[in-house]
């Protein structure tokens, strides 16, 4: 069986599971339709409550 | 990596290279990065200079490497962005590229220098300078450091066997990691025994009963009901605890742990003349319309009783959900009764609940709004309350009133946090390590939580977040070995005078006093590097590697 795991959409649902796989230890391939990875949440100035930056 | 260690030590002169990042225009464009790598290349030690437009992109990173092959470097500096992000990356690209990564050193020329001094560039580059320095002279002093391997059990601890916790341990279980199951009640299953149907129609008994038999048939999950945690010790990897099944104790270890221990609804005594017959609580009525001792036909629903309120200033989520799905199971076995709902907002986010209140308004189900600071008047078989739209008192007579009360943290979660030294919020429910980013992280490392525990979770909320709890998990556990920074703490066992200073300063709960050697001693897998020990400590005693005096002074000295 091939372990590798295709992921399709690099917003931060793509990116948060890519991240915990890898930590597992498989090999992820993620694949976004647009030039940079990042999503809706690269659009926005700070995440609430904590005011984080949110890029 | 003993061997490389011994070479490097053995090499007498350092050979340095320095990276100054423009950060795009981040630092470019307010001080002058090319006199800045100009000048680091005058230092001492310094062998190799350059400038990136983004040190941290492929390119960037590529040409680090390349050249601590090419010139042999023994040091990296690198000018840029914060360590917080980017230490992480450079330090484990240059090891990649065969030197020890804690002989880089980052230097902060953006937040602290280009961000601050903008439209000064001649003092901004001026003081870049001035800090590159600082850090070429710092990493002259810097030691190769080996990271700290510790052993792991792959064993998991879930608390609480509801729907979160069920979830939980049935994914642990199916990735191949044993699980310790702990329930405090006599049986598994949690609220959704009590609740009638979920709002697609299905029987929650089915659902969980389901689950619950699942869980019990693997080998792999021991499961003890009527049980507690009461006391747990150790860290990430290596936690022991002991699990108290009412007549004996049981000694139990495990890597991680969860918390799923769920919430209960609020019993609202002494609210709109509450009395569990005539007027009662929706938990009561899914209690009545499972076993279908329902026989009212004027029913009216209050929403947000006790929520919302000043004692009790959260949203409990679901309750507006939980209204309109029994609204709707009553009016399609029984038609013809008359269904009010009192609300204050209704809260029936997605397209499927969206649809569930419309569904419910089309089949005559009757929405009222109510104001806060006039709440309904609940007597003698009627319901009065002010309708702010049309400025005037209503009065509606019912036989039966149902109360949306919220759900509450079960009470012994206080308890529970200070045995696991994990924090609450202001309503009681557990608090999650970042809102956004780690929802189902505690700030302690290895320790979960997910469903109702965090915050009032729908069934479907419950369960994905049961299962995602068993994917951060997995993460830590499918590990060999578990790998932390070398950049701890030490305490010098010849001059620490045990004033315990240290212990009180270390958020970590780190720090132990030794009573046989009278000593405080450093556990280095929960130490997380903060240097709090190491400022506090009045005899010196307590050091942070990387960050040890003689590195700090040659910094200052470089000044």
């Amino acid at each position: 069986m091939n372990k590798d795991i295709l992921i399709i959409g690099a917003g931060i649902a793509g990116i948060q599971a890519s991240l915990d796989l890898a930590e597992m230890g498989f090999m992820v391939h993620l694949v976004e339709q647009l030039p940079s990875i990042g999503g809706k949440m690269a659009q926005l100035d700070k995440t609430f409550p904590t005011n984080d930056c949110a890029i | 990596m003993a061997d490389q260690i011994k070479k490097e030590n053995a090499e007498e002169k350092p050979r340095i290279g320095v990276f100054v990042c423009d950060c795009g225009s981040n630092i470019a464009g307010h001080l002058d990065c090319e006199s800045v790598a100009e000048y680091a290349s005058t230092l001492p030690g310094v062998v190799f200079t350059k400038e990136n437009l983004y040190t941290c992109s492929e390119s960037g990173i590529a040409e680090i490497q390349q050249s601590i092959k090419e010139h042999h470097l023994t040091r990296v500096v690198v000018a840029s962005c914060s360590p917080r992000t980017h230490q992480p990356l450079f330090a484990g690209s240059c090891a990649q590229a065969g030197l020890n990564p804690y002989l880089f050193e980052m230097v902060n020329i953006r937040d602290q220098c280009s961000w601050v001094h903008m439209g000064q560039r001649e003092n901004a580059t001026e003081k870049a300078k001035n800090l590159v320095r600082m850090g070429v002279a710092k990493s002259v002093t810097l030691e190769p450091q080996k990271e700290i391997e510790s052993s792991l059990i792959r064993k998991v601890l879930v608390i609480g066997g509801g729907m979160a916790g069920l979830s939980a341990a049935d994914a642990f279980a199916a990735m191949g990691i044993e699980v310790i199951l702990v329930e405090k009640s006599g049986a598994l299953g949690g609220l959704l025994r009590k609740i009638n149907r979920l709002a697609n129609g299905e029987a929650a008994i089915d659902v969980i009963s389901n689950l619950i038999e699942k869980v019990e048939s693997r080998s792999n999950i021991s499961v003890y009901t009527g049980s507690e945690v009461k006391s747990i010790g150790g860290y990430i990897g290596n936690f022991n605890m002991t699990v108290s099944t009412g007549d004996k104790n049981i000694e139990e270890s495990a890597g991680c742990v969860v918390v799923a221990t769920g919430a209960l609804p609020w019993v609202p005594e002494g609210l709109y003349g509450y009395n569990g017959e005539g007027v009662i609580t929706q938990i009561e009525l899914e209690d009545r319309l499972k076993t279908g001792a329902l026989n009212a036909s004027q029913i009216v629903m209050i929403q947000c009783a006790g929520a919302r309120t000043n004692n009790r200033e959260f949203c409990s989520r679901i309750c507006c959900m939980t209204a309109v799905k029994n609204a709707l199971i009553i009016k399609e076995y029984k038609p013809d009764s008359e269904i009010h709902i009192l609300y204050r907002d209704m809260q029936m986010y997605g397209t499927e609940k969206e649809k569930m209140l419309w569904d419910a308004r089309g089949k005559g189900i009757r929405f009222h709004v109510f104001d806060k600071d006039k709440p309904p008047d609940v007597k003698n078989g009627k319901v009065h309350f002010f309708q702010p739209l049309l400025g005037e008192t209503r009065e509606i007579p019912c036989d039966l009133v149902v109360l949306s009360t919220p759900l509450l943290p079960n009470e012994n979660a206080r308890n529970l946090a200070r045995t696991f030294r994990v924090p609450v919020d202001q309503n009681g429910f557990f608090l999650e390590a970042h809102a956004k980013l780690r929802p189902l992280d505690f700030a302690a490392d290895g320790i979960f939580l997910c469903g109702s525990a965090r915050y009032p979770a729908t069934t479907a909320e419950a369960r994905s977040q049961g299962i995602g709890v068993a994917s951060r998990a997995a993460g830590i556990l499918f590990k060999e070995k578990l790998v932390t920074s070398a950049i701890v703490a030490g305490i010098r066992d010849d001059t620490c005078v045990g004033c315990m200073i240290c212990l009180n300063a270390c958020p970590y709960q780190a720090i132990s006093f030794n009573e046989i050697s009278n000593v405080c001693e450093v556990n280095v897998i929960l130490c997380k590097g903060c240097g709090n020990c190491a400022a506090a400590c009045p005899s010196h005693s307590a050091r942070l590697k990387g960050f040890m005096q003689k590195q700090v002074l040659a910094q200052i000295r470089a000044f």
